[in-house]
């Protein structure tokens, strides 16, 4: 056989979905297997794509709809925005149409329901799309436009990203995640660190990742500006997605020698649990660092940190502890499936004997759109990936990015913290 | 493709697109209601005075963050002619070619621009003179690829133009 030169997953991925051969910064009609959108993107979606004079979709079972942003409806004019999109699923048969009560917010909902797998090429117009890269996956986010052409023809444009890959070594230290891990990274390469690229994570530490890490970090990929930020297929990936899947999928791998833009060796037994303050999230600081700063607001969901082993971890600091009286604590569950067990563990009653509420599935306050949006002068510690100005409210608040641990450390505190100050606290459970 | 002439706003690096339109104005996709809080929360005048033909420069990175396209859609329905900035996010960048919103990189004429200043843009040569200063700059050109989408009007036009060849064929 002839030997092939090294390539990168994302290469071998992308190369697998066009019918030529595919070099780095060729641009590509590339076949999606999965195309997504929401209450937000899917109703400009659906105009254009009735501007292509398509009759319909190229595969009903290929696209996904979830009204998860500003749904159950904030307002009326969200309502008709749902409404829209509703309509458009019902028209066109869309298989994966996920209605209020049974959605989840889209990047937690689509691998838990064995929608996405790896090899895929997804699409969606949201950026976190992104997320998908845990399975091994080459998912990337896109606009309305984009995705109402991938509706209509199952391929879209596409420029065949450089990998920067980055390697963790070392044992993670107790209470730090992956959403420290990503942290740490974003904030060493900053917001546009990855502009135009794919990150490729890989090392020891990440073999040790559970996938709820994985996830967290794939998910803010694009907070480096990265095109998707992709893992390696394990037994971890695997036990995953063959209770799942319902379909074949490919696993592919990097080769030994393949080409990459950088390389970047970090050593994650030194990282600690990392708070990003207002108003990058790349302005990433050891918690050691941060002063006691006080708090309206802790947020602990969203597509980032809403999944079972994130509520599990907030659950172990707030179980038999009160949710200080000077701030508000807002969990939400990824999905109805994690919203489900939550009851029926008993972290539901844990987090509200605390004093949290604890709602249905949503966005909501991870955008500003409702369930906690702050007010002017207000300061929040989120679970969220972005701490942009007036993201979550005012513009006059502020967000500081930080794992599930220490933003249910800080409830309890009422100032920023970590885990370890609680329990020295003396606070014992009960 | 035409010869732009506008007034500068300029912004810094990193706008993102909470920035550009905040999500609260997010439950429309009319593009009116969209123009009419676009930039709200960095510059409140913005919506207010912008006119036809003006032009937006900015630093790094500009449009990051969320996918939305209503980031575009806005600044298209300000009446914004053109976008230079030294580089745009991904999303933003594709987002603005597939709608047709002229937009270029160029640092060299961001780090020249001020307030104010009229800027003359030839977008088929990627020429940038500002007027104000006389000096002039050349944009990064775009990709063939893109180029037809640019072409056509935009990802829509281009779309349906391959769908019509298709079943030709
Ligand atoms: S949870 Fe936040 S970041 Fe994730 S999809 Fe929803 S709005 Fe976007």
């Amino acid at each position: 056989m002839e030997k092939r030169r090294p390539l990168t997953m994302a290469q071998k991925i992308l190369a697998a979905h066009v019918s030529e051969e595919v070099h780095v910064g060729d641009f590509a009609d590339v076949e999606v297997d999965m195309v997504l959108a929401n209450d937000i993107t899917a109703p400009l979606a659906i105009k254009e794509f009735e501007r292509l004079g398509v009759d319909d979709v190229f595969d009903r079972e290929r696209i996904t709809l979830v009204p998860d942003h500003f749904a159950p409806n904030k307002d009326i004019k969200s309502a008709e925005q749902c409404k829209l999109m509703r309509e458009f699923a019902h028209a066109h048969g869309i298989v994966h149409y996920f209605e209020v009560g049974k959605m989840g917010i889209e990047h937690a909902l689509l691998p838990e329901q064995g929608l996405v797998l790896p090899g895929d090429v997804v699409v969606g117009a949201d950026s976190h799309t992104c997320t998908y890269g845990a399975l091994g996956a080459f998912a990337t986010g896109m606009g309305s436009t984009d995705i109402a052409v991938a509706m209509a023809t199952g391929s879209i444009w596409m420029r065949v990203p450089e990998t920067k890959r980055i390697i963790y070594e070392g044992e993670l230290q107790p209470w730090v995640s992956g959403k420290d891990l990503i942290l740490y990274t974003i904030g060493r390469i900053g917001v546009d660190g990855a502009l135009y690229q794919a990150l490729e994570f890989t090392g020891p530490t990440i073999d040790a990742l559970p996938m709820s890490g994985r996830f967290t970090m794939a998910n803010m990929a694009v907070e480096a500006g990265a095109m998707a930020g992709l893992f390696p297929v394990d037994e971890e990936t695997e036990a995953y997605v063959s209770q799942r899947a319902e379909r074949a999928y490919e696993v592919y791998s990097s080769d030994a020698g393949a080409d990459y833009a950088q390389v970047i060796e970090i050593d994650a037994s030194a990282i600690e649990p990392q708070v990003a303050f207002p108003h990058l999230p790349s302005n990433a600081k050891p918690l050691s660092r941060v002063e006691p700063i006080e708090i309206d607001q802790v947020v602990i969901g969203s597509c980032t940190n809403g999944r079972w082993d994130d509520l599990v971890q907030a659950a172990e600091i707030l179980r038999g502890r009160q949710v200080n009286d000077n701030l508000r604590c807002i969990i939400i569950p990824g999905t109805q499936a994690i919203y489900l067990r939550a009851v029926r563990e008993g972290l539901a009653e844990v987090f509200v004997q605390a004093g949290a509420v604890f709602s249905t599935p949503t966005c909501g306050p991870c955008l500003g759109g409702h369930m906690g949006v702050l007010a002017a002068g207000e300061r929040c510690v989120s679970t969220t990936n972005r701490n942009f100005v007036g993201r979550m409210g005012h513009v006059e608040s502020e967000i500081y990015l930080a794992s599930p641990a220490v933003a249910a450390a800080s409830a309890v505190l009422g100032h920023i913290g970590g885990p370890e100050e609680v329990l020295l606290a003396g606070q014992v459970p009960i | 493709m035409s010869t732009i002439r506008g007034r500068v706003w300029k912004y810094g690096d990193n706008v993102d697109t909470d920035a550009i339109i905040p999500a609260r104005y997010l439950n429309v996709s009319a593009e009116d209601e969209l123009a009419a809080h676009c930039m709200e929360d960095m510059d409140v005048e913005f919506a207010q005075e912008v006119e036809a033909g003006d032009i937006i420069v900015a630093g790094k990175n500009f449009g990051c963050g969320s996918s939305r396209e209503h980031a575009p859609v806005a600044i298209k329905a300000c009446g914004v002619s053109c976008v230079v900035a030294k580089t745009f996010a991904r999303i933003f960048f594709r987002n603005a070619i597939n709608i047709g919103l002229p937009i270029l990189e160029c640092p060299d004429a961001v780090e020249g621009a001020a307030p104010d200043q009229i800027l003359e843009i030839d977008l088929a040569s990627g020429v940038i003179r500002n007027v104000s200063t006389g000096e002039e700059y050349r944009a990064t050109p775009y990709p063939a690829f893109m180029l037809e989408i640019i072409d056509a009007g935009g990802l829509v036009p281009y779309t349906r133009e391959k769908l019509n060849q298709k079943d030709k064929a």
